[in-house]
């Protein structure tokens, strides 16, 4: 198991890697001349050769990638445009909101998708299982955005005690993590009703029914745990659409999570910002498909590293 | 030149094509599948719609209308009409073609680049394996969305950056599936057996493997448009995307917002055009999945 988590940790450095890189070319592939977008406008060309000083511009390329990584690694991902402030202090805050919306999201979608999976693959074809499914469907084709303001109007707007926007009280938080968590819990429910229909129909399932076990034993000791494997996999992938989808969430709900800033860098074309932002979600997506790699393996010891 | 005497032969009764017969048998199981077939007719309704509903529309879908604002719906007005007095209807009708465009466009890009790379790195392995699957692992290391919203920051906000995006983003699902399955095919007796009798790699490949690895690539293309269809209309609705007065469903629901507490039907009616695309394709994907490749799971 040691063995495997430092071979998996091993494999996330060319990723990671190449993640930085990706980040550090958007900055020269944006049409224009960085220094003059830094600087702003209306800079005189002294002023545009300074920051291109600054920024390390006439530096061979290798070499600015050197200074972003080692920069990086310390914390510093330049200033903002905008605010002029430290990208690590503009992200800080905002990064634990957005993990915050995505964990609980990712919680609440795990939760609804298993129970919903596994009554619809108990109770194949009945009405409940019609039901779920086509739910399921649908909460896999709405775009996450119209969910949200769907629900602000229809339910926010009528009941008092529910904010329309923002986050920090747990009433607040309901509608953004229905709003995220609904596409992950229709995944999650027809994956697992899946992965249980072919579980239940294998030999030992059918042993463990012949020595009498409770039906109630047979699905949720021996059935659920296997069936389990596959969908484990999918809440990480999950959690990192998730994160992403937050950006949507985070702008019908207007809160201030990373998502919402990265939107707004864009539009004001604080690159810094948009990089510092997108390589903190991706670093974080790299590190929980890692602990999801683990976790598959301990609750499935037959998994080889390919 | 010895194929084409073969393709121009009398045909041999006995003679079947495998490939054609599995999609044949397909195509049974695919059409006793009511709800995937509901989901096809939608489709081919909805590619009708495109093509002919703008000839059907009297009004103008850019044309604002002072006098018509933010009217609720009405015989006049179907879906009602938005903060310029546009009638939501017509535009709804318009922007149909840009999201089937866009959907069948960036999935077209992203499955044959990401097809060849797969299948190239499923082929020959070793070195142009690890380099081709590592890059797959860095962009789906950019999670969800993420991957798009940075290409279309670094291009800029348009329905082709968009489509651009998207493809990218669309490159190593395509790949990673296609890899798998090369893998599985390569392996068999038969690809050892075209390369004694001295078959070129490419001819392996495009004869040989290709039509082998159809039936996931199909599957994941149908489902992807679902996807794609999601994802454009996302970064429109953050203004990323189709800008105004494009009448694309995202950027409408934007535009709407501001106006959407005291007329919800702003809002209501673009949703529900994205929703009753993607579930099209969503349906008759689930369908086409069961019938290809019974094994697959959701």
């Amino acid at each position: 198991m040691i063995k495997y988590t430092i071979r998996r940790l091993l494999q996330t450095i060319p990723v990671m890697f190449g993640v930085t890189i990706i980040v550090f070319l958007m900055m020269h592939l944006i049409p224009g001349d960085p220094a003059q977008i830094m600087a702003g406008e209306r800079a005189s060309e002294t002023q545009i050769e300074q920051m291109r000083d600054r920024l390390g511009l006439n530096d061979p390329l290798y070499v600015q990638y050197g200074t972003f990584v080692g920069n990086a690694v310390q914390g510093d991902l330049g200033n903002s445009i905008r605010s002029g402030r430290a990208v690590s202090d503009e992200i800080g805050v905002r990064f634990w909101i957005t993990v915050e919306l995505a964990l609980y999201s990712t919680i609440v979608s795990v939760f609804i998708g298993i129970i919903a999976g596994v009554v619809s693959a108990t109770r194949r074809n009945s009405f409940s299982d019609m039901f779920i499914m086509v739910f399921a469907l649908f909460g896999l084709s709405m775009p996450n955005f119209w969910l949200g303001l769907m629900l602000i109007q229809y339910l926010a707007l009528n009941i008092d005690w529910m904010p329309v926007s923002g986050w920090g009280s747990p009433q607040a938080a309901i509608l953004p993590v229905i709003t995220l968590g609904t596409a992950g819990a229709a995944i999650i429910a027809r994956m697992m009703r899946s992965s249980m229909l072919e579980v239940i129909h294998q030999d030992y399932i059918r042993t463990a029914r012949a020595k009498g076990v409770k039906e109630r034993y047979v699905v949720y000791k021996h059935a659920l745990r296997n069936a389990m494997i596959p969908v484990v996999t999918v809440v990480g992938l999950q959690f990192g659409t998730l994160l992403g989808g937050a950006v949507l969430t985070e702008t019908v709900f207007a809160i201030n999570g990373l998502g919402r800033l990265v939107v707004e860098a864009i539009s004001q074309r604080d690159f810094p910002i948009v990089q510092g932002a997108v390589l903190i979600l991706a670093l974080l997506f790299v590190f929980v498909n890692f602990l999801v790699d683990i976790s598959y393996r301990l609750l499935n010891k037959r998994i080889e590293l390919d | 030149m010895a194929e084409t005497t073969v393709r121009h032969a009398p045909k041999d009764p006995k003679r079947i094509n495998p490939y054609l017969e599995n999609f044949k048998t397909a195509w049974r199981k695919l059409r006793q599948n009511y709800l995937a077939m509901a989901g096809g007719i939608l489709i081919v309704f909805f590619i009708i719609t495109a093509f002919v509903g703008p000839m059907l529309t009297s009004l103008d879908p850019n044309m604002p209308n002072v006098q018509a604002r933010l009217q609720g719906p009405s015989s006049e007005h179907w879906f009602g009409t938005d903060h310029h007095g546009r009638d939501i209807f017509t535009r709804i009708i318009h922007g149909m073609s840009i999201t089937l465009y866009i959907g069948f466009l960036s999935v077209a890009i992203g499955m044959v680049f990401g097809v060849a790379l797969g299948i190239v790195s499923g082929y020959y392995g070793k070195a142009i394996d690890a380099i081709i699957m590592r890059t797959m692992d860095v962009l789906l290391a950019f999670p969800g969305i993420l991957l798009a919203l940075g290409i279309v920051a670094v291009l800029g906000p348009s329905i082709n950056n968009v489509i651009i995006a998207i493809s990218i983003f669309a490159v190593p699902v395509f790949a990673r599936i296609v890899r798998g399955s090369t893998l599985a095919v390569r392996q068999l007796e038969y690809v050892d057996a075209v390369r004694a009798l001295g078959a070129s790699d490419f001819r392996i490949i495009f004869r040989h493997i290709l039509p082998n690895i159809m039936s996931p690539i199909i599957v994941q293309a149908t489902l992807f448009i679902a996807t794609a269809v999601l994802t454009a209309s996302g970064l429109s609705f953050l203004g990323l995307g189709a800008q105004p007065p494009t009448p694309e469903w995202g950027a409408m629901l934007s535009a709407g917002r501001n106006y959407m507490w005291e007329h919800p039907h702003v809002a209501l009616f673009p949703g529900i055009a994205i929703v009753l695309v993607v579930l099209a394709f969503n349906l008759f994907g689930d369908g086409v999945r069961d019938a290809l490749d019974p094994k697959l799971k959701a």
